[in-house]
Order: structure tokens, then C-alpha cells, then sequence
């Protein structure tokens, strides 16, 4: 399956080893990207609060070059896909709107028309290539590793844009897991909110979210979480060690990117991985899957 | 007709108090020979009705315009009367209803409101005008009204306060509902103090601290999307210039950094927002991270760039220049 490959600027920037692993992972299950050398950042909710038309162009020129392609566009972010949805949606039932937005777009020689499929790895591999595809690559099952999905707002909320899953209850990584060999925990705080957004506007309360969630799902007996999202990574696995200042609690809980822990299932090594990157050792992951 | 297996939250602290030991638990009950259209309400009433008259709510309208029956319903806020058994349960299943959180539980379903109608009125949620009244009425163009109707349509059931995930850490956030009310009050034209109230807002617990989880927007029953009306807030903010602080600061060197390579430089995006004091504080963190190769360090030519960033520039420029 071919498909407009959006890694988004954290991929790029502080989560260098998610962009690694999905490029391992990607030939193995037939997923075969063409990067978006062109494409700029989705805004992430941010850029959105000063000028939200600006935000939806820059989304819009992402959107029109997946469309020349003819392609739909894959992203591996929990967060863009929630803000090109957003966009997409805007742009492609409100006909003036595009037509506003693509006033300034076709200086640049693009336009959008509309209707671009945007969508993630996560989906990619339930809705297209199906789970028995996965299962089919698996050359080292997970067995006995006790998986804590953690999937990030944007990826589920709101159902209007996202539809794809159940924000209540959504069952798309546990299924994943499940396909790679490993056992899903289940916890209250899967669906909820890393921290990472108000990291600086509000420390505290990021890292007690934070603390929350990566402590619900230790306690519950998990030997690592994996994510998604590389925003909720960066607050999960990066910020670690502060949010166990914050929470007076040392969590030692290893955060694997999604396309790292089926890499792990599909046979590659942690090195090829980007393992070594995490901020958190994920040695009791690899001890118990005897690497 | 149809059945509910319900699993109800039942807690009376008022028993502690004359000493019959009182916890929280959960009473299951089979409601039997219910309408196809029935709701968790409908249900929950006839429990109360039929099976256990001890059980407290509160309800009233049973139309989801009274904003009264908001509880838990299998982990998230809704509104009683608005959710139906046949939606939620096809196949009978089991339903979990608790009182929301985030507020106390005066008894099983019944939560104290006082939080939240302390933070709609830590908003000042009424107009000021400037000057005179007019002769005759006051006058706002239709498109104004049509904007903020959404914000108007909050019927303060409390399920955004219920399931705010900053609120859960932080007390002293407004939440989601009083800052939607904000917006229906600061972008109104008739409004005199919209700077007054934004400097209020831009303080610590205001509209910078939220995650922009989106739980609200999925929870309202009324599709007010309180998180909407606090990112319009933010933008408000913003055009009237109150940027002396880390939120503003973290949305204006955002764009800056993505106009200038169209891609964002979080290494330096923090620094710029927060300031050389969240270097220091980070220094440590942020060397680790470049000796484990995950972040590189901050040098020229480092940080990747868009193929035809001169587009980008040029987008920015003509909707920001």
C-alpha cells in the first residue's frame, strides 16, 4: 500500500526513533511511503490559537500534496492527524473556505479539492492492511509482555472528525497488541491526557498527569507503555525523570513508540530501533523478551 | 421493550456521621420491561421507583434542556435523559453509572455544584457596557450572535467539569465550562471590558493551562465545545496584545519558528516560551538527551527544513506579515 508519508516535526526533531523505527517497519508490511519533503508542520493546536486560517493553509498544502499524489496521507502522530482531520473537514465541506484558503495557496502552485483520506499507522494497519497481515509478519512474538496502550487525545477526540475508533472505548492498540503476541493491560488512563501541552504553561499539573497515568499502569502490572504519539512520548519518557520528582515516585516505566514494539515483534533489534534514544532503560522490556 | 443491567455507584457519608459505616459500592440492578427509547434515566427512575427507593440523583426535564441528570455513564459524563440503553447496551450489556468527578459526592449520584458555580462566577459572566444605554435597544449584528451561539448553548449540566483532565491535578483551573461562558461574554460587541477580562483570564488557572485534551468537546450533550471557545479566548488574547506570559509566548515562537523552516524547533521553542531560567533548570535533561543521540544540540543546520520553505515563509507572510 502506497501512501503520502507525514512524519510530523517531532519525528523529525526530539523523537528522532519513531521516524527510524516506521521506516524499519514500513518495507516488511507493505506499507511504502512517499515523504512529504514539502509538507509543513500541522500546527498541533498551537499555532492555531494565533491564526487558525494560517494553520489551515499550511494543512492545506500538506493535504494538496498527498492529493497530487493521489495518495492518502499516513501520519504517525496522534496530534496531526487530529489537526489535519480538523483541517480536512473545514477545507472539504465548506466550499468558500477552500476557496479562501486556496486564494493563497495557488501563489505556491497547489490547490486543494478536497477529500484526502488522513489517517495513521495505527489505522493503516487495522483498517487496510488488516490485522492478520501483521500477525502473518510476526517472527518473535511478544509472549508474556504485559502492554499499557497509551493513545493520546487527538487520535480518538472528538468522534465528529475522528470517527474511526470509540473515544470511550476504543480498542484499536489493544488489538495491535494482541496481534504482535503481547497481553493488553487495561486502565483508566489509556485514553486520557499526557500533560504534554501544558508542560511549560503549567509543570506541575502536566507532570501529575503524567505521573497518574505511567503509575496507574505500572500498578497494574505493565512492563512498559506504548504510544501512538510522540507528543504523549516526549511527556511519558523524556520528562520521566522530573515527573517522578513531582510525584514523588520513581516510575522506572520504559515508553516504546507504536512501530517500536512491532519492530520488536518483526524481528529487528532495539538498536536498529532507536532503543539506546529513550530517557527510561527499556532493558526489563528486552529481559523479559529475552534480546 | 427492553432490559437494563445496571451497576450503580451508592455512597451516604452522612451515615459516618452517626456512625453507621458507610463506604462506597456498587449495587447492581435488572431493570425489566423498558421502552425500546428508553435512557440510563429512564432506568435509573425506575430503579428508584420500583426496586430501591433509596437511590439519589437529581433529574428534572428529562429532555436534556434542564442540564440536571449529568452522571458517569461507563467512565465518561453524559446526561441521563440523553443517553440511550439501546445505543449503549444492544446486547443488554452491563452499564456503570457514577457520579461525576472532579466535584464531592453529596450522596450516590448526587454531586455538590458549589465548585463550579464558584468558577462561572470567578468569570464575571454578565456584560458591561460603555456609556449611556441607547435610545432603543442595543444592536448586534446577526453574524456576532450566530458565533457565539454555541457558547450559549452550555445548559451547565457540569460534564465538562466532570471529566476536565487538568482539573483532576489542578484546582484552581476555571475548567471548561465557566471559561466557555467567558467567551460568550468577552466576544460579545456590547462588551466594554473584553481587555479587563482577558488580563483575568491570561492569570495562572486561566485559559493557558488548558491541555486541549478535547475531553469537554466529547462529553458536552449540547455541543458548546468549550475547548473551541477557550482556543478563540487564547486568539482574543493574543490580538490584544496580552502576551506577557509563557502561553502567548509558547503560541507566538511557535509560528515564528514554523514560518521560518516549516518545521517546529522544539529544542528551542521551550527556551524562547519559558525563558533562559528553563534552560538551567533543564540543562541536565537536555544533555542527557544529546549524548543519547535523541536531541541534537541547538547548532546551525541541525534543525531540519521543509523542501520549499520559502512557500511556507510566503504563506505566513501574507495571512500574519
Amino acid at each position: 500500500m502506497k501512501v503520502a508519508y507525514f512524519p510530523g516535526c517531532v519525528a523529525k526533531g526530539n523523537c528522532p526513533e519513531l521516524n527510524q523505527s516506521t521506516l524499519k517497519i514500513a518495507p516488511l508490511l507493505g506499507i511504502d511511503l512517499v515523504e512529504l519533503d514539502g509538507a509543513p508542520c500541522s500546527g498541533a493546536g498551537v499555532l492555531q490559537a494565533q491564526n487558525p486560517v494560517l494553520a489551515d493553509t499550511y494543512n492545506a498544502k500538506t493535504l494538496a500534496l498527498a492529493e497530487e499524489l493521489d495518495l492518502p496521507l499516513m501520519t504517525i502522530c496522534s496530534t496531526c492527524i487530529g489537526c489535519l482531520r480538523k483541517s480536512n473537514k473545514k477545507l472539504s465541506e465548506d466550499e468558500g473556505y477552500r476557496a479562501e484558503v486556496n486564494a493563497v495557496l495557488k501563489s505556491g502552485g497547489h490547490e486543494y479539492h478536497g477529500g484526502v483520506n488522513v489517517t495513521h499507522l495505527l489505522y493503516v494497519l487495522i483498517k487496510d492492511l488488516g490485522l492478520d497481515n501483521l500477525r502473518d509478519k510476526v517472527k518473535k512474538p511478544l509472549t508474556n509482555l504485559r502492554v499499557a496502550p497509551f493513545y493520546g487525545c487527538y487520535i480518538l477526540r472528538p468522534a465528529e472528525i475522528m470517527g474511526i475508533d470509540n473515544p470511550d472505548n476504543p480498542t484499536s492498540m489493544e488489538r495491535v497488541i494482541e496481534a504482535l503476541g503481547a497481553t493488553p493491560v487495561d486502565y483508566d488512563g489509556k485514553t486520557r491526557c499526557c500533560g504534554f501541552p501544558i508542560g511549560l504553561e503549567n509543570e506541575e499539573a502536566s507532570f501529575k498527569m503524567a505521573g497518574m497515568h505511567i503509575g496507574e499502569a505500572k500498578d497494574k502490572g505493565s512492563d512498559c507503555m506504548v504510544t501512538p504519539c510522540p507528543l504523549c512520548h516526549m511527556n511519558l519518557d523524556l520528562q520521566q525523570p522530573s515527573v517522578n520528582r513531582v510525584i514523588g515516585r520513581q516510575l522506572d516505566m520504559p515508553v516504546l513508540h507504536l512501530p517500536q514494539l512491532i519492530g520488536l515483534a518483526l524481528g529487528f533489534s532495539p538498536k536498529e530501533l532507536g532503543f539506546s534514544k529513550h530517557m527510561v532503560s527499556t532493558q526489563t522490556v528486552l529481559r523479559k523478551l529475552t534480546i | 421493550m427492553i432490559k437494563a443491567n445496571l451497576k450503580v455507584y451508592r455512597y451516604d457519608p452522612q451515615k459516618d456521621a452517626v456512625g453507621e459505616a458507610s463506604q462506597p459500592r456498587y449495587d447492581t440492578y435488572q431493570v425489566e420491561d423498558l421502552p425500546d427509547f428508553a435512557t440510563v434515566l429512564d432506568a435509573l427512575i425506575k430503579v428508584r421507583e420500583d426496586i430501591d427507593g433509596t437511590l439519589t440523583m437529581r433529574c428534572s426535564c428529562r429532555s436534556a434542556i434542564c442540564g440536571s441528570c449529568a452522571f458517569r455513564v461507563n467512565g465518561h459524563a453524559k446526561l441521563g435523559c440523553k443517553t440511550k440503553l439501546s445505543t449503549l447496551a444492544p446486547n443488554g450489556e452491563e452499564i456503570c453509572v457514577e457520579p461525576m468527578t472532579n466535584m464531592k459526592v453529596i450522596k450516590d449520584l448526587v454531586t455538590d455544584m458549589e465548585m463550579f458555580w464558584d468558577k462561572i462566577k470567578q468569570v464575571k459572566p454578565w456584560i458591561e457596557t460603555d456609556g449611556e444605554p441607547p435610545e432603543r435597544e442595543y444592536q448586534v449584528p446577526h453574524s456576532n450572535m450566530v458565533e457565539l451561539q454555541q457558547s450559549m448553548n452550555c445548559i451547565m449540566c457540569g460534564a465538562c467539569v466532570s471529566d476536565c483532565t487538568v482539573l483532576e491535578v489542578d484546582t484552581k483551573f476555571i475548567a471548561p465550562a465557566a471559561l466557555a461562558k467567558a467567551y460568550r461574554v468577552v466576544g460579545d460587541p456590547r462588551h466594554a471590558k473584553s481587555r479587563e477580562w482577558l488580563t483575568h483570564l491570561s492569570e495562572e488557572g486561566g485559559i493557558w493551562d488548558c491541555t486541549r485534551c478535547l475531553e469537554c468537546v466529547e462529553v458536552c450533550p449540547k455541543d458548546v465545545a468549550p475547548m473551541d471557545q477557550i482556543i478563540k479566548l487564547r486568539e482574543l488574547a493574543i490580538k490584544e496584545g496580552l502576551t506577557d506570559n509563557i502561553g502567548a509566548k509558547h503560541v507566538l515562537h511557535f509560528t515564528e519558528s514554523v514560518a521560518h523552516t516549516g518545521v517546529l524547533d522544539e529544542r528551542m521553542l521551550p527556551v524562547k516560551a519559558a525563558g533562559i531560567g528553563w534552560a538551567f533548570k533543564n540543562m541536565g535533561l537536555a544533555i542527557k538527551a544529546v549524548l543519547k543521540g535523541k536531541i541534537k544540540p541547538p547548532l546551525p543546520g541541525t534543525h531540519p527544513t521543509v523542501t520549499d520553505v520559502d512557500d511556507v515563509q510566503r504563506i505566513h507572510d501574507e495571512l500574519e506579515g
